[in-house]
């Protein structure tokens, strides 16, 4: 049995700072979603208006964020917006910005999909019984959307949090840069700490996203019709 | 910004860019391979081997390529498995992308209803011809808007793969930054390559996907 360095785990409080690690992703992916739920949903109703300028911004907002990388988006910001205004951005702060303008994005085209998928005689017979347009939206569309669109936001929850892994590069301290303080804490007594903290790192992501993905399945399965 | 700066940086973002795109290649060539073996194995109901495909595909699901990243370069040469950092960009993602890829060939055969493959046995068609014939080409459809959608999200996963060491667009945009504090020209010239490598394969994606829809019959 060769030596899998898992007993560093376990001496002092590595495990605790691991953890602490993985609850500054964690911070950083449930602020963002907070703030591009609703800014998501906003937007995707937008999108569906017939306003082609509107229309067109919003479609160039969301292709921008699907084709650029987060990772590019983190160094825009980072290291690129930081030069041009001259202002002082945290690590943290800038990884906000980032996931909250690719959240509202991913968000806005969820919403624009549940309420394209609605069928179009649905509005039509709610203003043919004299709703207005708020009405249409508040009493027909918006309760049958709604369950089409929350296993979906579910999973773009797991997606953000994969997706802080990311904020190591821009110099975050979060589980993997703690894991790596430990490893080169450890380089003498544990040489193959790195085996075991990186086998518990990916272990530590995966209990923070599975049992979310498993939520969205079910909620899925169980509202299908 | 100077355009001299940015001339003399091209060549740096056009050999990054080569390795971005070679690594991607093969490595969704070999995601789409195991998404193909992971979604037989799931339709046919394979004893055991649905039960590993059933754990690679939640684990690969629910971690960061980055992690997966790390512990292929960082770890498992601890326990004797060498690696070199290009072997581990594209086992990393084949890993991460034979999960997604299964799941959207997976979710395209069980669209189909068995009726469709009743008939096919009922026309005297055997188990081959009703695949090749029936069930392929209608589940192929299906599959094709997640199945594009995979191809540009690992063609952009791919811009982790700085933290192996490998050279690669992002590798190229941080060094220059950090050597030379050319921080515009550097991030200019990397969202441009990222478009000249993204950009085509989504305008593709969305013609073969206009090109296929000829499935969902009767709706």
């Amino acid at each position: 049995m060769p030596d899998l360095g898992l007993e560093v785990l376990f001496k002092g409080t590595n495990m605790l700072r691991l953890l602490g690690g993985l609850g500054v992703a964690l911070k950083i992916s449930l602020i963002a979603v907070a703030i591009s739920i609703p800014l998501g949903i906003l937007l995707g109703s937008l999108m569906t208006w017939k306003n082609p300028v509107a229309r067109a911004i919003l479609r160039l907002y969301l292709e921008t964020v699907r084709i650029m990388p987060q990772l590019v988006l983190l160094f825009l910001v980072y290291f690129g917006t930081t030069r041009w205004f001259g202002w002082n951005l945290s690590g943290e702060l800038a990884s906000i910005i980032v996931f909250v303008f690719w959240g509202a994005a991913e968000m806005s085209d969820l919403v624009r999909g549940a309420l394209i998928s609605i069928p179009r005689h649905q509005y039509e017979s709610a203003e043919v019984l004299g709703l207005n347009k708020v009405q249409t939206y508040v009493f027909v569309i918006i309760p049958q959307t709604v369950r089409r669109l929350i296993p979906l936001s579910i999973n773009l929850i797991t997606r953000m949090i994969k997706t802080t892994s990311l904020i190591l590069m821009i110099g975050v301290i979060e589980a993997m840069k703690v894991g790596q303080q430990i490893i080169e804490a450890n380089r003498m007594s544990s040489p193959n700490a790195a085996f075991g903290i990186y086998l518990a790192v990916f272990f530590l992501y995966f209990i923070a996203c599975w049992p979310i993905s498993l939520l969205a399945g079910y909620l899925e399965r169980r509202w299908k019709n | 910004m100077n355009w001299d700066v940015i001339s003399e940086y091209i060549p740096l973002y056009v050999e990054a860019a080569k390795l971005t795109v070679k690594l991607g290649v093969i490595g969704i060539i070999i995601a789409i391979l195991v998404g193909i073996v992971c979604a037989i194995i799931s339709y046919y109901k394979v004893p055991v081997l649905k039960q590993i495909t059933q754990v690679y595909i939640e684990l690969s699901r629910n971690t960061p390529l980055l992690i997966q990243l790390f512990f292929i370069y960082y770890g498992l040469p601890k326990i004797g498995i060498p690696t070199n950092p290009e072997a581990c960009g594209i086992v990393g993602l084949a890993f991460l992308g034979g999960s997604y890829m299964a799941e959207a060939f997976r979710s395209g055969l069980e669209a189909i209803e068995p009726i469709q493959e009743e008939s096919a046995y009922s026309l005297g068609m055997n188990k081959i011809q009703t695949m090749r014939f029936v069930i392929i080409p209608q589940a192929a459809a299906i599959s094709v808007p997640a199945f594009v959608a995979n191809i540009i999200f690992l063609l952009k996963e791919t811009s982790v793969f700085s933290a192996v060491s490998l050279l690669d667009l992002m590798f190229t945009a941080k060094d220059l930054i950090g050597l030379y504090y050319k921080t515009s020209e550097a991030l200019f010239l990397l969202v441009v390559f990222y478009l000249i490598i993204l950009l085509p394969v989504s305008v593709l994606g969305t013609l073969l996907e206009r090109r296929l829809r000829y499935a969902g019959f009767g709706s």
